[in-house]
């Protein structure tokens, strides 16, 4: 469904991403982890072309990301997309941030879009909130309001950018659950993440990146229980003794 | 009807001006000349009360403070035109030593003493902001490490504080001279005749619109110009290395 | 000692009371059109198109460093009265009014379009790029992400501007127009008390200005985004 073909960016002089190449198969759900700056969130976001990037391509559904002719705000519309920092609307609210895009970039009816949001805050346990702003909920809350509005625009696929890496320890729990639902259900999804105990859980491959490269790219059992690469073992062995 | 743009006649500023013995681009210069004489003056003015006030507002005794901030409230909530009339109509009646003094001053005299004080001390209150703020964004370490080491406040003020404040805010200090040249212009309410005064009478005495109107914006512009010039040297000139606001 | 003789005020109240409508028109009329046409300049001066940028910073240059009496005098004996003829040959507008609307309202829009540039500027792009992973074109984001926020923000100095633009309204003095300050200036020359009308008009300024000041601190102590 989602094909990354020799991706490469450059900021500057700086080689972000060299060479990047896999595919997501619909209903998979891969995730992406490697230290800090090793490019993965750059990645991600060149997926639904938030980044740009100079060689490569990037081919969702047969339609070519970075091509001058494809209609890219179309395009992201059918890919939901989950933030670090949530960036919920603040001068909406909770209700509000759901129905927006539906109705303005899906033109769907206000009732449709109303209903369709109202499930979904059910999906996530967050019903009660529908009138509260985002500044009035915690981290947690919000991150599960983004999905849910992510979600709002039935996606065929989901990209996560670290979704649960600027939240308190006790409020990762409740997103996980939510993208562990999603997994089940069988949603095709590409998660940024440290949490490795979510890749173990759900995850169907692990791709580990270092200094803009994919390092390894392979089924998640092989993965966890031997590393091609001495980086990746490192790097397992760090995150996986706390 | 055709709306027809005529050739602009550059040769008016070669014919005689009301000045004898001059043309109406040294008309114009001149008063270019006023506008600037008019604005340092008055920047000297509103420099030395400005910080003085500013400087006030940020002392630990509330009543100095209150007295600066009652002075700030006052002239940036009167119209600067207004004030002007106060300081050429209002104040040579009131004031008893001054108001006689005034009035034998010649016409042009009066009219730049009142343009002065008003542009100073109307100016002084925004400068006496921009003081405050800058003293108060070194926060009060470098208040309690000058005091610390036996200096008076008069000391930690002289020595320590103003000295980096005064960098601090070049530029905001900049735009702000650059906004006393522009209200510069208001004193050709009162008959003086600077720059933005020339320009009109020109305009009207010799029915060459534009161009007059164009030479003087293009002379504001070029004064402009060398404001910022002069303001870049000079922030270039006392920079600190390392510090916010010096560029490396 | 001055001998201060206030009786000519109270039956000059109707005519300032006329000023006074004057100075809240034009007032009203700058904001209004201001902070719309500055709305525009300033979404134009970010927009990628180099030359479309480059015109809209031109604008804001230009009217901010000429005087705005300067700008008066532009609208008034060369950009004003041409148009006016042009458009309407027959009519007895008060081309006076016209002037000092036209005037203050491109003069604002400079000043407006700073601030809504800093308030657009001061947006995350982490909530830019949530908008357009959600699919929303460009001029969506702007319209329903950016400028809400920004605007939000800069309602304080949105304000000020306005306060700022309520006392520069007097300059109208320069081009003839009778507003509040022209009114109390002429009942002041007609009457020989010049001392009490200007004191007179200074103090209402004042107290204006001062109530419209600290309820913008007000509301700015309330407003947290």
């Amino acid at each position: 469904m989602i094909s990354i073909r020799d991706i490469s960016k450059w900021y500057g002089a700086f080689h972000v991403l060299k060479d990047c190449s896999t595919e997501i198969q619909k209903g998979e759900v891969v995730v992406v982890c490697g230290p800090s700056g090793s490019g993965k969130s750059t990645l991600i976001k060149c997926v639904n072309g938030l980044e740009p990037f100079q060689k490569g391509e990037v081919i969702i559904e047969g339609t070519s990301v970075g091509a001058k002719k494809t209609n890219l705000p179309k395009l992201r519309a059918r890919v939901g997309m989950v933030f670090q920092h949530f960036e919920l609307f603040p001068h909406l609210s909770v209700f509000q941030n759901l129905t927006i895009a539906q109705c303005r970039v899906l033109r769907r009816s206000a009732g449709e879009a109303e209903e369709k949001a109202g499930r979904l805050l059910d999906l996530v346990g967050l019903r009660a909130h529908a009138r509260k702003f985002p500044a009035q909920l915690s981290g947690g809350q919000q991150q599960r309001v983004a999905i849910a509005r992510a979600l709002a625009m039935d996606p065929i696929a989901m990209l996560f950018d670290e979704p649960t890496s600027a939240l308190d320890p006790e409020m990762i729990k409740e997103v996980l659950d939510v993208m562990v639902k999603l997994a089940q259900e069988g949603m095709t999804m590409m998660v940024v993440t440290h949490e490795m105990g979510f890749a173990k859980k759900v995850a169907d491959r692990v791709i580990f990146m270092d200094q803009g490269q994919i390092v390894e790219d392979r089924l998640k059992a092989d993965f966890f229980s031997r590393p091609n690469t001495d980086r990746a073992q490192q790097f397992l062995s760090k995150i996986l003794s706390h | 009807m055709t709306f027809v743009v005529a050739v602009l006649d550059f040769s008016v500023f070669l014919s005689p001006s009301p000045e004898s013995g001059a043309n109406y681009l040294t008309y114009l210069l001149g008063g270019a000349l006023w506008t600037v004489i008019l604005s340092v003056l008055s920047w000297v003015i509103a420099f030395i009360i400005g910080s003085m006030v500013g400087v006030l507002r940020t002392l630990p005794s509330s009543i100095l403070s209150k007295v600066g901030a009652c002075y700030v409230e006052i002239f940036r909530n009167i119209p600067l035109l207004v004030q002007l009339f106060v300081w050429f109509n209002v104040v040579p009646d009131l004031v008893p030593g001054f108001g006689p003094w005034f009035k034998h001053l010649p016409s042009f005299w009066q009219q730049f003493t009142s343009a002065t004080l008003c542009l100073g001390l109307f100016t002084a209150a925004r400068i006496a902001e921009q003081v405050r703020s800058g003293l108060r964004s070194l926060g009060k370490g470098q208040f309690g490490a000058g005091l610390a080491l036996g200096l008076n406040i008069k000391q930690v003020y002289s020595l320590v504080l103003l000295p980096v404040t005064y960098r601090i805010i070049i530029p905001t200090l900049t735009s702000e001279f650059l906004n006393l040249i522009k209200n510069s212009a208001v004193a050709s309410t009162i008959g003086f005749v600077e720059l933005a005064r020339r320009s009109d009478s020109m305009a009207e005495l010799k029915s060459t619109v534009f161009e007059a109107l164009l030479a003087g914006t293009l002379l504001y512009g070029a004064i402009n110009l060398v404001v910022l010039f002069l303001s870049r040297a000079l922030e270039h000139s006392t920079k600190l290395p390392g510090l916010v606001g010096a560029k490396k | 000692m001055y001998a201060f003789d206030w009786s000519s005020i109270p039956a000059s109240l109707p005519f300032l009371w006329q000023g006074m409508l004057v100075t809240l028109q034009i007032t009203l009329v700058a904001i209004v059109v201001g902070i719309l046409l500055g709305t525009i300049i300033a979404v134009v001066r970010l927009s990628k198109n180099p030359i479309l940028s480059a015109l809209a910073a031109a604008y804001v240059t230009l009217f901010r460093s000429i005087p705005l009496v300067m700008v008066l005098l532009w609208f008034q004996l060369a950009l004003v009265p041409p148009v006016v003829r042009w458009l309407f040959p027959k009519s007895n507008l008060d081309l006076n009014l016209v002037i000092a609307f036209t005037a203050f309202a491109f003069f604002e829009a400079s000043y407006y379009a700073e601030i809504i540039r800093t308030g657009i500027q001061s947006i995350s792009k982490g909530q830019v790029m949530a908008a357009q992973a959600l699919g929303m074109t460009d001029g969506a984001v702007m319209r329903l992400v950016i400028l809400p926020q920004a605007f939000r923000r800069m309602i304080p100095l949105l304000l000020t501007q306005a306060i700022i633009l309520f006392q520069d309204s007097s300059l109208v003095y320069v081009i003839g127009l009778a507003d509040f300050f022209g009114v109390a200036k002429n009942r002041a020359d007609s009457t020989g008390n010049e001392v009490e009308f200007i004191l007179f008009a200074g103090a209402v300024y004042l107290i204006l200005c001062l109530t419209m000041s600290m309820l913008v601190r007000q509301l700015q102590k309330r407003i947290v985004i």
